[in-house]
Parts: structure tokens; sequence; C-alpha cells
């Protein structure tokens, strides 16, 4: 039986998915031990959560 | 403020005035499909939103009384070459169900593809097995509804910008109007994305750039989520020239340390270095590849839900189901909001990074 292709898609998604989550997960748990700088965490879990998000539009574009 | 506007009047003229030596020729209906119920439509105009268009279209419907589509839109001006420039405007197109005679040759556009081709006199499509048009493509120097959207955005920065510095500079150094709203956003990526990444230094020569870069992107996707339905940052070619601006200025600021860091990595064994050299290579152009390929994916896949959405409550057509989609276009188009400041953001960010990297002093 032949997988279809799209199934790797909905692999990619789940994927980017957690590592967005993890990102949001850690951001947030270094807010809550050091509120004051919660600027610079937020800035850093954005930049990771896109650089995340390129890898998975580039795995869906690859399909 | 007078002066602009006559200014911007008499641009608009030139482009929508443009005078044409065109002239349309009836097309049998043979060709033109007919309706494949509400889904097809609505795919269909989804898949035809997302495209360039050579006119800009406000709104379409069907005359009672001849039964025929109506279509209210802006004609824009069409520039092909094809062994010399034509000229004509795209109202002369109808939609594809015209051909349009230019001095002694023949185009017609092709709808479905959203492309002008030359054909013959009947304006007939040649198709080969794969459904592959091999008619000749003129090369399309239009000024299409994206490029007229862009233009629009540089007038409305060029003006909005250079009155705010006059105003700031007669005020000595306190906003007024508008500038009080923009001049927190241009402080933020002055002192919280360009001086920590690039460096109290070097930040004032790319200043200009990322400005320039995070206010074009805001827009452009501030005005793809108005009832004008411009994608233009969700078109590659558009995103891919501006990551090509980013990559050209990395790598023509780039310093010593930067491309020592990439064909001999210091530090390193010499094994290491030679298997590093290469990856270090591919990474100066992935980094400028990932963020063309990061804007156009989220613009377009925004625009994709937001109309999936909004086509829904036509596919529906009860209470309940029309309105919990309505409720979740609603809700769509406020994270629409939020990701287009977010985009513009991430790129200016990323950009400044990247600069940041090439004028890196060694001080290790």
């Amino acid at each position: 039986m032949e997988i279809p292709v799209i199934v790797g898609g909905g692999l990619v998604v789940i994927g980017v998915g957690i590592g967005i989550g993890l990102t949001g997960k850690g951001a947030m748990e270094a807010i809550g031990r050091q509120p004051d700088a919660s600027g610079k965490i937020q800035v850093a879990a954005l930049i990771l959560a896109a650089l995340v998000e390129g890898i998975g539009f580039a795995a869906l574009f690859a399909l | 403020m007078k002066q602009s506007k006559y200014l911007l009047s008499i641009v608009f003229l030139l482009i929508f005035g443009l005078s044409t030596f065109a002239s349309p020729i009836k097309v049998s209906d043979k060709e033109i499909k007919e309706d494949g119920g509400i889904k097809t439509e609505i795919k269909d105009y989804i898949t035809h939103h997302l495209k360039d268009s050579h006119s800009y279209s406000l709104t379409s419907w069907v005359d009672e009384d001849t039964g025929k589509k109506v279509y209210l839109e802006l004609p824009l001006p069409v520039i092909l070459y094809d062994n010399g420039f034509h000229f004509f405007m795209s109202s002369k197109l109808k939609h594809g169900k015209t051909v349009v005679e230019s001095n002694d040759n023949f185009y017609r556009l092709n709808y479905d593809k959203s492309k002008i081709f030359k054909t013959n006199k009947e304006g007939v499509f040649e198709y080969d097995k794969d459904n592959k048009i091999l008619n000749y493509a003129p090369l399309d120097f239009s000024i299409t509804k994206n490029i007229s959207t862009i233009i629009l955005v540089a007038f409305i920065m060029f003006f909005l910008f250079t009155n705010l510095a006059k105003s700031f500079a007669e005020n000595k150094g306190i906003s007024k109007g508008i500038g009080r709203f923009f001049e927190p956003i241009i402080l933020y990526i002055r002192d919280e994305i360009a001086i920590p990444n690039i460096g109290e230094k070097k930040y004032k020569n790319y200043m200009s750039f990322l400005l320039t870069i995070f206010f074009f992107i805001w827009f452009l996707n501030m005005l793809g989520l108005t009832p004008l339905g411009v994608n233009v940052t969700g078109n590659i070619a558009v995103t891919f020239s501006l990551a090509l601006l980013t990559f050209l200025i990395t790598n023509f600021t780039a310093n010593k340390s930067y491309w020592g860091h990439i064909f001999w990595m210091p530090g390193v064994p010499v094994l290491i270095k030679i298997v590093l050299a290469p990856i270090e290579l591919l990474g100066v152009f992935i980094k400028p590849f990932s963020l063309l390929i990061r804007l156009y994916a989220n613009i377009q896949a925004g625009h994709i839900v937001l109309y999936s959405l909004i086509g829904l409550m036509f596919i529906f057509q009860n209470l309940i189901g029309s309105s919990l989609s309505f409720v979740l276009a609603f809700f769509i188009s406020i994270i629409e909001i939020l990701v287009a400041l977010l985009q513009a953001y991430i790129f200016t960010m990323l950009s400044a990074l990247y600069f940041g990297f090439a004028v890196a002093e060694d001080d290790h």
C-alpha cells in the first residue's frame, strides 16, 4: 500500500506544532521565573517560533 | 500637502488615462467554462484572488435583465513587449472574452492563468497533453494590481514620512498629529531592533533600510486585509525581491571576520573547518530564502484561510453554519491583523540580525 504524500504534510505540521508549543512553554516558564526579563524573552521566543515555522513552511513547499 | 495631492492625481490620471491603440474583437462563448456549482466558484475565486491580476476588480454581479455578469473595476494599463512595445488598457481584455488587436498582433488573456498569450485572429489557445498552453507568451511589463498597489504604498510612505520629518524638525523634536502614532514605532525599531542586533557604532547605516522595509511590509499586509483584496506580500516575486535586498546588503557590507567565519571557521580543527565551509556557505543563501518563504507562506496561508471561511458562509446558507463561520472569519481577521504586524516585525528583526552577523567585530 502506498502512503499518500499529503500524510507527510500532516507530520510536518505536527512537528512544527510541537516545536512552537515547546518554544512557548519555555518562554512562559522563563517569564514566570524572571518577570523583569519578559521583554527580552518574548523577542527571543518570537524569533525562535518564526524559525521553527520557517522550517515547516519549507517542508510543506517541498511536498 | 496640497501640492502633493495635485501630484498624486496627475500621476493617477497619467496611469489610468494612457491612450490606447487597441481594438477588441468578440470571441464565441464556446470556450468559456460554465459554472460548476458554488463550491467550484468559491475555489476559483480564491485561486484567482491569490494571483496577480490585470485590473483592479472591486465587485461583480449578475445583471437581472440581461443575465450577464457585470464587473465594477478600475482598468490598468497593459504593457507587452513582443518585437516592440504594445500598450492598451486592461478593460479591452474583458476577462479573456475578447481578443485584443494591437499593431497587427492579437492577444488574449487566459483568465484561469491570469496570463496574456499571443493568439491568431480568432483567439484560439492551443493545448498540449498536460493542458499546458503552447501559445507564445509575450513579456509582460503591465502595471498590474500588485504593481499599482506597490506604487500607491510607495507614494503614501514618501509623503507621510517626509511630512513627519518636516513637522518634527519644525517643532524642535516634538511629534505632532499622526506622528505621535509613528514615533514610538520608529523609536522601537531603533532601540529594540537595530541597536541591540547591529551595535551602537554601525546601526545608523542600516536604519533607513530597516524602517523602509518594516513600514512597506506592514502597510502592504494591512492593505491585503481591506476589501480591496490585494495580495502583494503573498506574492513570491515581491517577497523574493525584498529578501534579495537583505541578501545583497548583508553580503556587500560584510567584513573580513564574517567571511572568515564562513570559509575558515576559527577555533576548530582543520578537518572540521573543511566540513563546515560548505555548510556555512549554504547558510548564506538559506537565511534570506527562509525570510522570503516565511513572509510569502504566512500571508498566502492567511488569505486562503480567511477566504475559505468567508466562502463557507455561502456554502452553508443556514443560520447556524453561516453565523458560526462568520464568527470564525471575524476572529481570523483579528489574528491576521496581528500577523500583519508580526511578519513585518520578524522580517525587520531577522534582517537586522543578519546585518549584525555581517558587521560583528572579531573580539575573541
